[in-house]
């Protein structure tokens, strides 16, 4: 399946090559960067390119491209959901995964490279399982390493492998048992030019970090699961009994995890939490333009609204911005032409605004395209949709642990669409007559 | 990257180095001898040891380290580096590990960095035996790599591998295994071949999905073992593990993906397993499925068809053909009975669908694609949410699902409109996906929605990325084809967005009108006007190729303006693009046809201009039209036709979408992604005009099926069976006895006829309803637990089946209490199984019961034929056994061994683990019916090991009703086969049910696997109604348990049968003394201590069941479960039995020591390590029951 990979950064370099079958030269990677000039921006680049005789499955991910080399026929989602999962375990093991922390640690990453794949098909890729083949790099142990010339390499064999539940480690072991349980839930709408809502819905996952002894056996209850249209589980969770009772039971692996993504849909009221009144305009003569933006709280629930930013991408021909705000900073990047406003916390009582003019470029035309709003906000202590965790037991074992809950509320893709005036264009019809 | 760093393939480093102001004099010093091999010096500052690196981060403050390194190594390692190399042999021969890992971990980022470390491999093949885990796993990382290049020397590790090979760790094995098949070196593959086939049948599930990976190695390597690797393929997918079951899919799609008949008996188990096999495994098993599907069920859209697609396509035209095809298609099939699916297909679909829940978009996808392709129009819905939910993941994800998405509008539009506002574009999108999007958002559209998806794409026309607001104008101008009612709106805004001051959106939106205006041009001339205005302003070829093409066509409409057009443009000839210039000549010869005393002159001009113009495409035309239109003397005899030609009525172009029937590629493939047929892809196959045979798939099923009607049949009508029960097994006694009473009164006095008849009447119903029930065990498999999980899910998914088939017929009763579940189930299931076998109707439930009385009468009849065959075997057959003088006892040695309950683990395995306390409701549905599945057969065992040494399983072979009315069972007579002493003798006993003769019968076709042999019984000529008859057959099973297949055939039909032995029957009594034993045993423990730790001794401990408490309840039980006999022995605390194999003639030994309580522990020697195993279980089984 995936024959060979290569990791690109940002100039063009290939930083590593890992052949999982015979050695493909490198130079197929020059298809790739013959896209990727046509293509301009690196997201931009089409996730499958056909070189020759072969295809050259790729990602975009922190900076570096994950091109892997395919000869036959396989399904791409396949080769990018495996290349993801490479990004997230290097990320899992070094903190990061930046080309720095892959270089740092080249051999880490070959024998988890080694591990993953066999002749290109996965192999071992729970997390769980592949700490055990290979244990993750800290500070004290490599020193330890370098003097005992002991290995990063486990004398344990992975015997979750053989389990019916090979995304848990066995003989696992703690001395604070501890389960928390982060509800976070992103809002993803889109307003247009008047506030009113075109689109909006809650996407929202929980992540848990179960630290617990032994085999635990959880079961996760919500108060309103009804709440929930769609949602996809991490492979421990029980189906069936999601489908007849609605709660979540499931032997966790150990660890940080994903259990549940899910998604609100629009049926339900999405209850947006600020809204933005925003005036941004350019005149036609003289260079300038004028820009007035006031964001206030809505529904919130009696929570504050906290890192509130709002990030604008103006138009080329706007040179440079002189705004005042009543709250927060502003910064203007002349060369990304992004705009981004921090205002922090929300006050009910005095609402931030931003405004001021707008430099352009002289001579250049008025922009036509009108700039829209992207949203950044944060509510703790608050699950948007409302959604609540009832209770949470533990089967199986005979220790209390500890349990917690967290929830967050933060903006998805949140923007303000400026509607423009175009529903006239199409009524108005023109009659202009050609001079002969 | 400036082409001087390309052309010196600086890597980045050195790049960033020329910031620094003071790095930038030493570069510059550097420069020139900067060859490649500074690459070289380059990679090495990336793996300086550990300790180091980490000072200078401590001292530089990060990221810097990185950037000084190749200076400080730059100046001195450019003279030394072959040395380096020499550095790391030396390092290599060390006696200190660390120093070698250090070597390694150098070498391992050298070939990550592309580097050639070949010349290293004599020193790195030497390690290959290390100790350290570490080095040894660099060590195949590097062999792997260079082993292709330098095969003579990587030879030298091959003895390494064959050794773990033979590991009793069974992850040592996996991993020799899994670094001997990725060698690719030629010579090996003899040995690689042979490493697989003993893996495939490792009794560690893990080592046999190593093997299932290693096939498709050995595939590339050799393609001539084909062949061979499709036997194991075979052999693996008959593999019950979920961890096999992904792996050996993947080598069959990547070997055999043609021989879709292997799937046909697994198909059901895969279904089953699917939940449970891992993401990776799911998404292979899956895309194979659905390519079985479209070959094994009928399509279930082909009768709804008509009135969907009428009410759905007759809006708009994009369809219109594909609806009339449907329509003619779905006309002529209406008339065919109604659409039933297939069970299995049904069951396909339900087992997929939770699947769209997975974390992994690959496994949703294909679930995605499943359901696409094979599921009724009805309920393809349900996948639209799960995609809609992909478009929250990566961008990749979402480019590829929305490819798809926008393939799946096309079909079935309904499915995605709920979802319409997720197809809403962000201006933060990357541009590909956003076209992707408005691609689905205009195969969206439709009246209803149509305003709302035209208000969304205003705000897209304002967008700042042009090549988006390109695509928007085109999506546009198909929305205006596609829905009537709006294509006045969508012109006129289109015709606005000619006077947009950005010229790509008008050369746009003059190519989308031209298209809109082909359409009904007589309303428009206005906008034709206007657009002729707009040749003074547009530069973009196109456009203008576009408006002159209008004008010319419609100059009847713009008779003024027409010829000023042609007037301006001959001005500008010479410097138009060249498609512009073709335009010009045809608007000039255009106009001259319908105006030729305006534009006489100006046509002329213009083609002189183009006779010397420098493409030729522009001469040969001019030279072409000259001849056409302008009346020469010698004109030829098209130019009458000129005007034909030139003013011909042109058909609208149809704006279709890119993705229009794209569906012909399987969904969510490479090939349907690039729209091209990419390598190794598979067709997926048209529906079958009729379905293929249904039965081909439910062997398994059937039995044990029957075997559980059996039972319950059974239980209910005891009187008759207690008394055939006593009855027959005292004739089987009669039988057993002159072989064995010698040597049975010798070794165990305690045993007698009379205490085993009395536990045999004693238990009476159960054991022998049991016995019948098990009548059929014919595919008993080499695992008993698993092969007990298994029946139960087949049992389970014969019930779902079942209520479907309720479903699909109206008549059938559907009464099904809780309480009676068990009963009634099986009762339906018995009915279930009689549609299959072809029988019309569906049968009352007395019609039942009456069957399974006559059934019960019939083994009576049975029972008594066998006796009369028994004597005439035992004409046959007076084989004298030898019998050994009994000698003393001895104490025995007992050894426990630790690696060995690593080796019994297996798949499904209930570890102690609280997965089993607190819910019966549990994510892994087959887990819970496995488990099930144990409970239930366990009581329902419990009842056979009562039954005496010397009593005789019987299996059914053929049902009658499959078998049409002859009934065909066997049994293990556990004599010895006269003909061939290698042979298991297997008595088959056949029924006539029917009231006709059946004549001729005879074995046919054996399929064995290789070693196997087979001695066919003589041909039966006739067997008259109503009788029976019995032969003997010998089948050599080669000390497997692998099922011999052959057909048996009548005068009139074939059927395929299968015997599988259990393991038990694959031995024969040896008669030994004491000491005899305790000598085997010694002999068999020091040869594995030799070379196979612990391969040769099994023992368990176990807790003995109520019954077997005693010694004489053990002997019994041991001897039923095994064709051993019994070793006289002093101690009453332990039990000896000794064995032979029939085929090589191996020594099995089995020692049952008991302990205080019921604790016991059991002991097998065996050379042969799959055999121990099996009859440990086996006789655990029997003991602790």
């Amino acid at each position: 399946m995936i024959h060979s990979l290569f990791l690109i950064n940002s100039s063009s370099d290939i930083f590593l090559e890992k052949h999982w079958k015979s050695v493909i030269s490198r130079s197929v990677c020059d298809y790739f960067f013959e896209v990727q000039e046509k293509a301009g921006e690196a997201e931009n680049v089409p996730p499958v390119i056909h070189a020759g005789h072969h295809y050259l499955i790729n990602i975009y991910r922190e900076k570096i491209f994950f091109v892997s080399v395919i000869q036959s026929e396989v399904p791409p989602l396949f080769v990018i959901e495996f290349l993801h999962h490479v990004a997230e375990t290097f990320q899992d093991y070094f903190g990061e995964c930046s080309e720095s922390a892959i270089k740092d640690n080249v051999v880490i990453v070959y024998e988890l490279l080694e591990e993953m794949l066999d002749n290109g098909f996965p192999l071992a890729t729970e997390s769980n399982i592949l700490k055990e083949l290979i244990k993750p790099p800290n500070i004290l142990r490599s020193v330890v390493n370098s003097i005992t010339g002991s290995c990063n390499v486990g004398e344990t064999l992975p015997t979750g492998q053989l389990s019916t539940i090979p995304w848990r480690r066995a003989g696992v072991k703690y001395t604070n048992n501890e389960a928390y349980f982060d509800v976070v839930e992103e809002i993803d709408a889109i307003l247009d030019k008047t506030g009113s809502v075109v689109f909006a819905e809650i996407q929202g996952v929980i992540d848990a970090c179960v630290n617990l002894t032994g085999m635990p056996d959880l079961t996760l209850s919500f108060m309103n699961p009804r709440l929930l249209d769609d949602v996809s589980f991490h492979p421990c969770v029980r189906f069936k009994r999601w489908e007849s009772e609605r709660v979540l039971s499931f032997i966790p692996p150990d660890g940080n995890f994903r259990l549940l993504s899910y998604h609100v849909s629009a049926q339900n009221l999405v209850a947006i939490p600020i809204y933005v009144k925003q005036n941004i305009s350019f005149f036609e003569t003289g260079s300038s333009g004028r820009l007035d933006i006031t964001v206030g709280p809505k529904q919130t629930m009696g929570k504050t609204v906290e890192a509130v930013f709002v990030t604008i991408n103006m138009p080329k021909v706007v040179l440079s911005a002189n705004l005042t705000a009543t709250q927060g900073n502003y910064t203007y990047n002349p060369v990304t032409k992004t705009l981004v406003w921090d205002i922090g916390k929300l006050s009910q009582q005095k609402l931030p605004n931003l405004k001021g003019s707008l430099t352009l470029q002289c001579g250049a035309p008025k922009p036509e395209e009108s700039p829209s709003l992207n949203i950044d906000l944060k509510i703790q202590q608050l699950a948007i949709s409302g959604l609540k965790v009832n209770r949470l037991d533990m089967y199986g074992e005979k220790y209390k642990p500890f349990k917690g809950v967290k929830y967050v509320s933060k903006a998805g893709k949140f923007q303000c669409m400026a509607i423009t005036i175009w529903l006239y264009i199409f009524t108005n019809k023109e009659n202009s007559h050609l001079k002969c | 990257m400036t082409p001087m760093q390309k052309l010196l393939q600086l890597p980045v480093n050195a790049v960033n180095i020329v910031k620094t102001v003071q790095a930038q004099a030493q570069e510059e010093a550097r420069s020139p001898v900067l060859t490649p091999d500074s690459i070289q010096q380059n990679w090495y500052s990336a793996v300086q040891p550990e300790e180091l690196r980490n000072l200078k981060v401590a001292g530089t403050g990060g990221g810097d380290s990185e950037e000084r390194a190749p200076l400080e190594e730059g100046v001195t390692s450019a003279q030394t580096q072959p040395l380096r190399h020499d550095d790391l042999k030396e390092m290599l021969d060390s006696n200190k590990d660390s120093l070698k890992l250090e070597a390694m971990k150098r070498i391992v980022a050298m070939i990550a960095r592309g580097k050639n470390a070949s010349d290293l491999f004599p020193a790195v093949v030497k390690n290959v035996a290390c100790k350290n885990i570490e080095v040894k796993k660099l060590v195949y990382v590097y062999l792997v790599r260079y082993a292709e290049e330098q095969q003579d020397l990587a030879l030298l590790s091959i003895s390494t591998f064959q050794r773990g090979l033979k590991d009793p760790n069974q992850l040592i094995r996996a991993s020799a295994l899994r670094v001997l098949s990725s060698i690719r070196v030629t010579i090996i593959v003899p040995i690689m071949m042979l490493a697989i086939k003993e893996a495939a049948s490792d009794m560690s599930p893990y080592v046999r999905k190593t093997a299932a990976h290693a096939i498709p190695k050995l595939y590339s390597l050799d393609p001539e073992q084909k062949d061979q690797l499709i036997e194991v393929i075979e052999k693996l997918l008959a593999d019950k593990t979920t961890l096999v079951a992904g792996s050996v899919v993947m080598a069959f799609e990547e070997v055999c993906p043609e021989r879709i008949d292997l799937i046909h008996k697994n198909y059901r188990k895969l279904c089953n397993l699917l939940i449970d096999v891992e993401e990776w495994g799911q998404v292979v098993i899956i895309n194979m499925l659905t390519r079985y599907a479209r070959t094994q069920f009928l399509n279930p859209n082909v009768n709804e068809s008509l009135l969907e697609e009428s009410g759905e396509k007759a809006f708009y035209g994009s369809d219109d053909e594909e609806g009339k095809e449907e329509k003619a298609e779905a006309a002529a099939l209406a008339k065919r009975k109604p659409y039933v699916m297939d069970p299995d297909h049904r069951l396909l679909l339900r087992n997929t669908k939770p699947l769209l829940q997975s974390r992994n978009a690959a496994v949703v996808m294909a679930v995605a694609q499943l359901y696409f392709h094979l599921a009724p129009k009805a309920e393809v819905g349900v996948i639209a949410k799960a995609l809609v939910r992909l478009m929250r993941s990566h961008s990749e994800v979402q480019y590829v699902v929305l490819q798809n998405v926008a393939t799946m509008t096309i079909k079935r539009r309904g499915m995605f409109e709920p979802y319409l506002k997720s197809f809403y574009i962000r201006s933060t999108d990357p541009t590909q996906i956003k076209i992707l999007k408005l691609e689905v958002l205009t195969n969206l559209a439709n009246e209803t929605n149509i305003s709302t998806i035209l208000r969304e794409f205003q705000t897209y026309i304002k967008s700042m990325d042009k090549d988006f607001v390109a695509a928007t104008i085109q999506a546009i101008g198909r929305c205006a084809t596609n829905i009537g009612e709006v294509r006045d709106t969508c012109l006129n805004g289109l015709v606005q967005l000619l006077s947009n001051r950005d010229e790509l959106v008008v050369a746009e939106s003059v190519v989308v009108i031209k298209k809109l205006l082909q359409m009904q041009p007589e309303q428009h001339s206005d906008i034709i006007k206007h657009m002729a205005k707009l040749t003074d302003n547009i530069q973009v070829p196109m456009a203008r190729a576009s408006i002159l093409w209008l004008i010319g066509e419609y100059c009847e409409h713009v008779p003024k303006i027409a010829p000023d057009v042609l007037r301006k443009m001959a001005k500008t000839f010479t410097n138009e693009e060249d498609i512009v210039k073709l335009q010009i000549i045809n608007l000039a010869a255009k106009l001259y046809l319908t105006n030729s005393k305006q534009t006489k002159l100006l046509t002329q001009y213009v083609l002189n201009l183009a006779k010397y113009d420098q493409n030729y495409d522009i001469r040969d035309r001019a030279r072409f039209i000259r001849q056409l239109i302008v009346p020469t003397d010698k004109s030829g005899a098209l130019s009458k036709y000129a005007k034909k030609l030139f003013l011909a009525l042109k058909p609208a172009p149809v704006l279709e979408s890119p993705f229009k029937d794209r569906d012909h590629f399987q969904l969510g493939s490479l090939s349907h992604l690039l729209n091209a047929k990419a390598g190794g892809y598979q067709e997926l196959p048209d529906w079958p005009e009729t379905a293929p045979d249904p039965s081909v798939r439910n062997v398994e099923v059937k039995d044990s099926v029957i075997r559980l009607l059996e039972r319950v049949t059974t239980l209910t009508s005891v009187p008759e069976w207690t008394k055939c029960s006593s009855r027959e097994k005292r004739k089987e006694k009669k039988v057993e006895k002159p072989f064995y009473s010698d040597s049975e009164e010798e070794s165990g006095p305690t045993e007698s006829a009379d205490s085993e008849s009395d536990s045999a009447s004693g238990s009476g119903s159960g054991s022998e309803s049991e016995e019948s029930g098990s009548g059929s065990e014919s595919e008993e498999s080499r695992e008993e637990s698993e092969s007990e999980q298994e029946d139960k899910e087949d049992e389970e998914d014969k019930r779902k089946k079942k209520k479907k088939t309720d479903r699909g017929k109206v008549k059938a009763p559907a009464v099904e209490s809780p309480e009676s579940e068990e009963s009634s189930g099986a009762e339906e299931k018995n009915r279930a199984q009689k549609v299959k076998g072809r029988r019309s109707g569906s049968e009352s439930e007395s019609e039942e019961e009456e069957e399974s009385e006559s059934e019960s009468s019939r083994s009576e009849s049975e029972s008594e034929s066998e006796s009369e065959s028994d004597t005439d075997a035992k004409k046959k057959k007076k084989a004298p056994v030898t019998k050994p003088p009994p000698k003393q006892a001895k104490k025995e040695s007992k050894k426990e061994k630790k690696e060995m309950s690593l080796l019994d683990l297996d798949d499904f395995e209930p570890t102690p683990s609280p997965q089993v306390t607190p819910v019966n409701n549990f994510l892994s549905s087959s887990l819970v019916t496995d488990l099930e599945g144990l409970s239930l057969t366990d009581t329902v065992m419990a009842p056979t090991t009562i039954a005496p040494s010397g009593s005789v399983k019987t299996y059914e072979l053929l049902h009658r009703i499959t078998g049409e009315g002859l009934g065909v069972e066997y049994c293990f007579s556990r004599q010895p086969f006269s003909p061939d002493a290698h042979m298991v003798a297997v008595q088959i006993m056949f029924t006539n049910n029917t009231n006709a003769e059946t004549k001729n019968l005879h074995v046919e076709d054996p399929k064995l696997q290789s070693g196997m042999r087979i001695k066919e019984f003589p041909e039966i000529e006739l067997l008259p109604p109503g009788e029976m008859v019995t032969v003997v057959m010998g089948i050599d099973f080669c000390d497997s348990t692998q099922a011999a297949n052959f057909q048996l055939c009548t005068h009139i039909r074939k059927f395929f049968v299968s015997i599988q032995p259990p393991v038990g029957e694959l031995m024969m009594p040896v008669f030994m003394t004491e000491n005899e034993f305790k000598k085997e045993q010694e002999k068999l423990l020091q040869l594995s201590l030799g070379q196979l730790m612990g391969m040769n001794e099994i023992s368990e401990k176990l807790t003995l069941g109520e019954k077997c408490q005693n010694e004489h309840g053990i002997v019994q039980r041991v001897t039923s479960a095994a064709n051993v006999s019994r070793v006289p022995c002093g101690s009453d605390k332990e039990c000896r039995f000794a064995g032979k194999t029939v085929s090589s003639g191996i020594l099995v030994l089995v020692t049952v020591a008991t302990k205080e309580e019921r604790a016991a522990q059991l002991t097998v020697n065996c050379e042969k390590m799959v055999i121990g195993t099996m009859l440990v279980k086996d006789i655990l089984q029997a003991l602790t029951q």
